[in-house]
């Protein structure tokens, strides 16, 4: 491949000067008047623009052909297939026009090419004409917004509540996604809680204490390493001002906690989720919920085979809710490709590595689907052994105090 | 009314002492106050910075067609750092796709092509001796060729240029740990940026003050040529819209180095929470494209002016439907402001209002139309000669119809929802602005070369730079629309970890071949260029035979434009071919005969 362009570019090359030396030649013999085309010059050139138009006509349908066929296969979602039949019907009407415009242009510089002796017409403008191409393309395109605008209600309304709800996460450069445990909740996050242990922040009494530890031991750490440090020296200043940092991250957690337990227990029901990576399982024909969020920068999460993209932005919860209709087998079948799959893939301008941000999505039967589930690891399996256990402890109290 | 009169004679009088002398070198080139010299200054600066936005986009179109492979023409550009043994390095990829943008729709086609054709055309099509404030205008330049320097500097910091995309969304135009063009890079790039928006400020109220005021004798607003028409719209655009990206900018600054959060909430990054909270991505967004949007006019709309001039020039024929021809231009400005949300779609905005902006959007469909039909019913039965400018005119009006018409697909949102951020789009806006844009600056170079530099640019090499031109553009954007189709996103680095991708493997080395013989074509025209400017024939007053008051100017430059008084204008701008005249052109200076009826209705 080096190789061809080297070949292309020395081409360039020798075409550029030979072109170079024809230009000077041809120059000093005719003295060359630039602002006079010549009649015949006139003539090839308003030829070629004709053939052009035949060229270009060709290359398209030639792209058309070859690479047509790549393009995505029919959707695997419920909208999906209503967001085909607007592309189709909205592209049918623009090929229509990118023709005619096309044959019209083209034609018309070529007809109408400088005569010897000949006069343009002197048209200044046409009432009617002009009346004509603003209300036909203003009918045209109010059906097109029309058709448009309710196809694009009908897809973002909200999901039915039923719905099955899976978080996408998004960081510099994978996914994960989140189901819901037992309870069918997904449970809350909080920024201020990730760590190595808790990489999407969910919010547990448990990992809510663990974080404080770890802030604490590391304020403790850095204590001490200003007791050691030349005072009002450069390492004492970074030293400080980490601290800061530390104790500014440590009274927010203090707070958020009070908060929170204001507000109830809530919070603990993502002792039970189940964050999986590299590939996720859906059920087919069952209304999904993707609750999306990012960790670090803007990721845009993509999965073009059920037409579904939706930006996930760092401080804010995004959603896109659709029905996937097609298992990933009987998609084999439809694309002839026993090794296709669905992808979710990053699909917003994050990093050195935004080009390689996938995860497989399987879409399969509801007992499969299940099957899958239950042997993903919930999220904190300790804490949640504890939670059975105290409910069982409650209640036996409650049936002690019956007795 | 008076007052301005004896204002005019008196600034003719002070001009007619003038040009004689000699002025020294740098006030004459350097730092001229002349509008001629400041619109060369923009096109020979905005060529280069064009150069270098080129050559970018050809290394990185050489890692998309052969992915991690060496080459010694990567490693030459760009060192071993950032292309070790010749293989571009990703982070290096995302700054030359974000300089690559920046310069082609800034320093290119706003200030390059705006402040070439609206400083040479503005005083000389509405007969005015200069611009209201030549100091304005030379400063305007200043400020935009301090802006270019900064941004090539940019290149050679440790760090990389800025690398978020030449929309720099924060957080990661904002935090250097999430890429490191966001270190120093994005900060020159903040720099430069707000330079430019003072340079296009300055000029684009003196274009704007310009219009209004100084007008010729006789030259009514209704009497202005399509190119004024289009500048004037442009400028204010550009007036409206910019400070709103100087505020995006300056907040962005703020949260980069004071530790703001207008647009950071909740980030954890590189292992340590930051204490940003309450920002919006969002709000950099919604700002960025309330400029942005009106961007892509202040691009098109000159070109279309340009388009407009070059047409109806070398068909020998009114422009057709000069009114509605006004009328679209000024539909488009104005809804140009109302339509920025339909880059937001699937941001995560409020459905409702992705419906609204789908509505205004389309709406710009209908001005858009109107203005194809009257280019082609310009040509319809008209007596065309196939110039190098009016080839590039024909071509720009084929690249603005294929363009526009894939903005339908994309202004409804629902159909956004799976191109957005594709190679679909890529393809959309690169022919229906950046080809379009180009097209018609080509065509305003040919065009009015004689206007610039005293002589013409030679045909032939025209002719050749124009086939190899138009044919590799399409070449090179038309086939993106199947990537985009087969959800293939933009700005990725390589596509080799995806099997579905790999169908495109032959069609992306097409792509670059073609690209590097569309770069061949614009040595071509470099050389051509050059030559001719020095070297090349020298042109008559009036070589298109043209209604426009610029070519009753002296073909030598001087100050004022006019040797002795202003010209008085009487008529409209398109009396082509008109019945009943010896030429096929009657000059905006010639009086009314007796009986004539001016303008639109003169038939």
């Amino acid at each position: 491949m080096g190789l061809l362009v080297s070949i292309v570019v020395v081409l360039g090359i020798i075409t550029f000067a030979q072109l170079i030396k024809v230009f000077e030649v041809t120059k000093s013999l005719k003295g060359g008047d630039d602002h006079i085309v010549t009649d015949k010059e006139n003539r090839n050139q308003a030829t070629l623009m004709f053939g052009y138009l035949f060229v270009f006509f060709a290359f398209c349908i030639w792209t058309y052909v070859k690479y047509g066929q790549f393009m995505l296969p029919e959707a695997a979602s419920v909208h999906g297939e209503k967001i085909d039949t607007l592309l189709g019907f909205n592209f049918l009407i623009i090929i229509l026009a990118f023709i005619i415009t096309h044959i019209l242009l083209f034609y018309f510089a070529f007809k109408y090419q400088r005569r010897v002796g000949g006069k343009a017409d002197f048209i200044t403008h046409n009432n009617k004409l002009e009346l004509v191409w603003t209300t036909f393309p203003a009918i045209v395109l109010a059906v097109i917004i029309i058709y448009g605008i309710s196809t694009w209600n009908e897809i973002t309304r909200s999901e039915p509540e039923n719905a099955l709800t899976v978080e996408l996460y998004a960081k510099q450069f994978d996914w994960t996604a989140r189901f819901p445990g037992e309870d069918g909740k997904l449970g809350e996050a909080n920024y201020r809680l990730i760590s190595g242990t808790n990489p999407m922040g969910l919010i547990t009494d448990n990992s809510l204490e663990e974080k404080l530890a770890e802030l604490n031991e590391k304020k403790a750490e850095l204590d001490a390493k200003l007791l050691d440090a030349v005072p009002d020296g450069k390492i004492a200043e970074d030293t400080q001002e980490e601290i800061w940092r530390v104790e500014n991250h440590i009274n927010k957690l203090i707070a958020f906690q009070k908060e929170a337990d204001n507000r109830g227990a809530g919070y603990i029901s993502g002792f039970d989720d189940k964050p999986v990576k590299v590939e996720f399982h859906l059920p087919v024909d069952e209304p999904i919920k993707f609750q999306i969020r990012a960790q670090d920068v803007i990721h845009s999460a993509y999965m073009p085979h059920f037409r579904a993209q939706m930006n996930a932005v760092p401080g804010m919860v995004t959603s896109f809710y659709f029905t996937p209709n097609k298992t990933t087998e009987e998609m084999r079948l439809i694309t002839k490709n026993p090794e296709f799959d669905y992808l979710l893939y990053c699909n917003k301008i994050c990093g050195a590595a935004h080009y390689n941000m996938q995860m497989k999505i399987v879409v399969e039967s509801r007992e499969k689907y299940e099957a899958w589930l239950d042997q993903q690891p919930v999220f904190y399996a300790e804490g949640l052994e504890r939670l059975l256990e105290e409910e069982l402890n409650k209640k036996q109290e409650v049936l002690a105090s019956k007795k | 009314m008076e007052a301005q009169v004896t204002e005019k004679e008196i600034l003719t009088t002070q001009h007619e002492e003038h040009h004689h002398h000699d002025e020294p070198f740098l006030t004459k080139y350097l730092f001229s106050q002349d509008h001629k010299m400041i619109g060369k200054q923009f096109l020979i600066t905005g060529t280069f910075m064009a150069f270098v936005g080129m050559i970018m986009s050809l290394l990185f179109r050489v890692q998309l067609a052969w992915p991690g492979e060496g080459f010694a023409v990567l490693n030459f550009f760009l060192g071993d750092k950032w292309a070790p043994e010749g293989v571009l390095d990703p982070n290096m990829y995302l700054a030359l796709v974000t300089i690559h943008g920046t310069i082609m729709v800034f320093f290119l086609l706003t200030a390059g092509l705006s402040g070439t054709f609206a400083n040479l055309l503005i005083p000389l099509q509405i007969g005015a001796r200069d611009m209201a404030s030549g100091l304005l205008n030379m400063l305007s330049y200043w400020f935009f060729f301090v802006s270019s320097a900064i941004m090539l500097f940019s290149l050679y910091v440790e760090s990389g240029p800025a690398a978020a995309g030449w929309t720099v969304y924060p957080p990661l135009s904002a935090l250097p740990q999430a890429v490191p063009g966001s270190g120093l890079g994005m900060t020159l790039w903040l720099v430069s940026m707000s330079l430019f928006i003072v340079s296009s400020l300055l000029g684009g109220l003196n274009y704007i003050v310009t219009i209004i005021n100084l007008r010729t004798k006789g030259m009514k607003m209704t009497r202005l040529p399509l190119s004024i028409w289009a500048l004037f719209v442009t400028a204010i655009l550009g007036v409206l819209s910019f400070p709103v990206l100087f505020a995006a900018a300056l907040l962005l600054i703020f949260d980069r180095t004071f530790g703001t959060s207008f647009y950071l909430s909740d980030i954890y990054i590189a292992g340590e929470a930051l204490d940003a909270t309450g920002g919006s991505p969002l709000l950099f967004q919604h700002l960025f494209w309330f400029l942005g949007h009106p961007e892509v006019y202040i691009i098109l709309l000159p070109a279309l002016g340009i388009t407009s001039e070059v047409i109806a020039t070398n068909s020998r024929k009114p422009i057709f439907g000069y009114r509605a021809m006004v009328g679209s231009i000024l539909a488009i400005g104005f809804l140009s402001f109302i339509v920025w949300g339909h880059h937001m779609f699937i941001t995560g905005m409020n459905p409702f209002v992705g419906a609204v902006f789908t509505f205004t959007t389309l709406l710009i469909a209908i001005p858009s139309a109107v203005k194809a039909f009257n280019y082609i019913t310009t040509l319809w039965k008209g007596n065309i000669r196939f110039t190098p400018a009016m080839m590039f005119a024909i071509a720009m009006v084929s690249t603005f119809i294929t363009g526009g018409l894939t903005g339908i697909i994309l202004a409804d949102a629902a159909l956004d929802i799976n191109l957005h951020d594709t190679y679909f789009v890529v393809a959309h806006f690169h022919i229906v602005m950046g080809l379009s844009a180009v097209l018609a600056m080509f065509a305003g170079v040919y065009h009015w070369f004689p206007k610039l530099f005293g002589t013409l640019l030679n045909k032939r090499l025209g002719y050749i730079h124009f086939w190899l031109t138009f044919l590799s553009a399409y070449g090179v954007f038309f086939p993106q629309h199947f990537q985009g189709l087969a959800g293939v996103p933009r700005r990725y680095y390589s596509y080799t970890e995806y099997p579905m991708f790999a169908d495109f493997a032959d069609l992306s080395v097409f792509i670059t071949i073609a690209a590097i013989i569309g770069g061949i074509a614009q040595v071509i025209f470099a050389y051509n260029f050059i030559y001719s400017a020095f070297r090349g024939q020298k042109s008559p007053q009036n070589p298109w035979g043209s209604n426009t008051l610029e070519w009753t100017t002296p073909i030598e430059h001087i100050h004022g434009n006019w040797p002795g008084e202003l010209p008085t204008v009487h008529r409209w701008a398109y009396d082509y071919s008109k019945p009943g005249k010896d030429q096929d052109f009657v000059p905006q200076t010639v009086p009314l005969e007796e009986g004539e009826i001016d303008g639109e209705s003169g038939h």
